[in-house]
């Protein structure tokens, strides 16, 4: 169970990475969205994977029974899929920017920042 | 002081910024409130950094549970020496940006919501400093991460787009490599507290996980500090900002991660064991070499300030990668002396454009004649960053190479000593080409600048030359840090502790 959870996990990742190194940038923030994905799956997978009972403190006692899940990476994985969730959404938002403003989906369209003071000058006097 | 002060020491550094980023989205409209709350923000975030300073220094480490519950199970909030030396330190920075942002922030850079981020940046950083908790680490960088991608894009020019896609995309990644490597390590120990991993730890069998962990937190810290094989969104975004956001950046994010590196690397994981001094070694030399290298050939002021921030970290890097109490207290004093002196020549860099409307090196110049004031105070942060006696740049590197000679690591001293030549390089470019020669253009017409931007800037000089001609109380003050950074059992102990005093209340 555990090392088919591992498999598709490195799956999703291997996806992610080949995703990032790409040149179009809405790839790159597809990848991005893949990666944290992946992340949260191998918290859950972390935090050790079996049946058991949800964590709910029965009436009448003060703990958790022996049986009952880790609550703890649930709450984790919350947390980093809330966070995730606002970062893609800026990138999203940032990679529509850059295309309007700059044109180009394509990294090798964005030269703007690299071209500020550089030593040649065909791009110095381009940006000017 | 009263008692309520005292006790609450920790929470006010992270407190005030967040209520003055909150106040100052309230009075959106207002751009005249939102200044004045900003700079009053400042200064009391100031006043409690040493206030916390202070009780640190009296009364040891000082520890805070959130919502009562014993450690580790809640997350708790630690400052040491060296945490608070980092507050204080970013306090003093943000006051001074805070200061020359009143002559040199635009109206429409106000309206895109400048003060709020600025806040906001503050109270991510101070939360990574004085955080004992990993995962609540994990929060405050992407709190960082959040405001920094806003503040890079204050002004939306082609420039700045395209440097915050760079800059979003990798540093997504080292947040995701950061969290992985926190899922891997919970997997084995079961906890998160990093007072109760350091104990846990040293009893856990080394496994295939425990070592990728300690890897990845190395990788994603080495993004988010810069390190050799992974600088490369650093030169490509931080020209881009606006200066006073360039400077905020240059003097704190990358320490931020070069804090957690120490942090990590001290008290969780030993450089020690897993061949990891070898990797920090060649790291850190890396880093020192291609950083320089990088701002040869440049010719925007800022894109060759944004380089040598990377050869800086390599100094610092020296002394982890050492980790001798000497190496460890050359760090802190480097880290210290590094963030004064790169924001102000950031600063700098924004009083040369005022005055000749550009940053293009090969466009200025006249300088010395028209403003010799502000030349005298490029000089004292550009010699102090290259390591002239007696400034404060020469002790830090006199510490740093001084252990790793007496550490077995010459090499990692040679290079460094060569890389201080070659900072000397750099800096002389920007004298000869901004100040010295005679302005390429024909009629010169040179802008003054205003006193705030000055301001700021002296002060900031005046605390390299403090360090410089004094700089015993301080390297007593880093050996003191390291110390404590490095003695695992002192921040346990005072982290378990509290459990006492907090099961006493209710």
């Amino acid at each position: 169970m555990s090392l088919v959870y591992a498999l598709a996990i490195a799956v999703q990742m291997g996806c992610g990475v080949y995703l990032l190194l790409s040149r179009h940038v809405v790839r790159i923030v597809l990848g991005v969205v893949l990666l944290s994905a992946a992340t949260n799956l191998l918290i859950f997978v972390a935090g050790g994977l079996v049946f058991t009972a949800p964590p709910v403190i029965v009436q009448g006692t003060q703990t958790l029974g022996a049986e009952a899940a880790n609550p703890l990476p649930q709450a984790l994985i919350l947390t980093a899929i809330v966070i995730g969730f606002a970062l893609v959404a800026f990138a999203a938002a940032l990679v529509l920017k850059t295309y309007r403003a700059v044109g180009s989906v394509l990294t090798s369209g964005h030269t703007d920042a690299e071209a500020l003071g550089s030593p040649f000058d065909a791009e110095a006097t381009r940006n000017a | 002081m009263p008692d309520f002060l005292t006790q609450t020491a920790l929470l006010w550094p992270l407190a005030i910024p967040l209520a003055t980023a909150a106040l100052c989205a309230a009075l959106w409209s207002n751009a005249k409130a939102q200044r004045a709350a900003n700079l009053a923000g400042l200064c009391l975030t100031l006043v409690a950094s040493l206030v916390l300073l202070n009780s640190v220094m009296t009364e040891g480490i000082q520890v805070k549970q959130f919502g009562g519950w014993a450690p580790p199970f809640g997350i708790s909030f630690v400052a040491d020496q060296f945490s608070a030396a980092m507050v204080v330190i970013s306090s003093i920075l943000a006051l001074a940006a805070g200061v020359f942002a009143t002559a040199d922030i635009r109206r429409r850079q106000e309206r895109s919501g400048f003060y709020p981020l600025f806040q906001g940046l503050m109270v991510g950083v101070n939360g990574a400093f004085l955080t004992g908790d990993i995962f609540n680490l994990y929060v405050w960088f992407e709190v960082m991460l959040i405001t920094t991608l806003g503040l890079i894009t204050l002004d939306r020019t082609r420039a700045q787009l395209d440097g915050a896609l760079k800059y979003a995309v990798l540093n997504l990644f080292s947040t995701i490599l950061f969290l992985m490597a926190i899922g891997l390590l919970y997997g084995v120990t079961g906890t998160l507290n990093m007072a109760d991993l350091a104990m846990i730890l040293p009893n856990t069998e080394g496994s295939v996980a425990l070592t990728v962990a300690a890897m990845m937190f190395l990788l994603a810290f080495g993004i988010k500090a810069g390190f050799f094989p992974m600088f490369f969104w650093l030169p490509a975004s931080y020209h881009t900002a606006t200066i006073i956001v360039s400077a905020v950046f240059a003097g704190l994010l990358t320490k931020v991660g070069v804090y957690a590196c120490f942090r990590v690397f001290t008290l969780l994981f030993e450089v020690e064991d897993g061949g990891i001094r070898p990797l920090v070694a060649f790291f850190a030399a890396g880093t020192m070499v291609f950083g320089v290298f990088g701002a040869a050939i440049q010719w925007d002021v800022r894109r060759i300030l944004s380089f040598h921030i990377i050869s800086q970290i390599g100094y610092i890097m020296l002394g982890l990668a050492i980790a001798t109490p000497l190496a460890l207290a050359g760090a802190v004093f480097y880290i210290i002396h590094h963030i004064v002196v790169k924001a102000n020549l950031f600063f700098v860099a924004g009083a040369i454009h005022r005055a000749t409307g550009t940053f293009d090196l090969r466009k200025t110049g006249g300088l010395m004649k028209s403003s010799p004031l502000l030349a005298v105070l490029f000089l004292i942060p550009a010699l102090s960053l290259a390591g002239i006696p007696p400034l404060s740049g020469f002790w830090a590197k006199f510490m740093v190479i001084d252990a790793s000679f007496r550490g077995d690591a010459a090499w990692l001293g040679a290079v460094a000593l060569f890389v201080g030549l070659l900072t000397v390089f750099s800096m002389s470019k920007i004298w000869i080409e901004a100040f010295w020669k005679d302005s390429p253009r024909k009629i010169v017409h040179v802008r003054a600048v205003p006193v705030a931007m000055l301001l700021p800037i002296a002060a900031l000089g005046a605390i390299t030359l403090a360090i410089g001609f004094n700089p015993e109380p301080l390297v007593a003050f880093s050996q003191l840090a390291a110390e404590t950074m490095a003695d695992q059992a002192q921040f346990i102990a005072a982290v378990f502790n509290e459990r006492q005093i907090a099961g006493v209340q209710p």
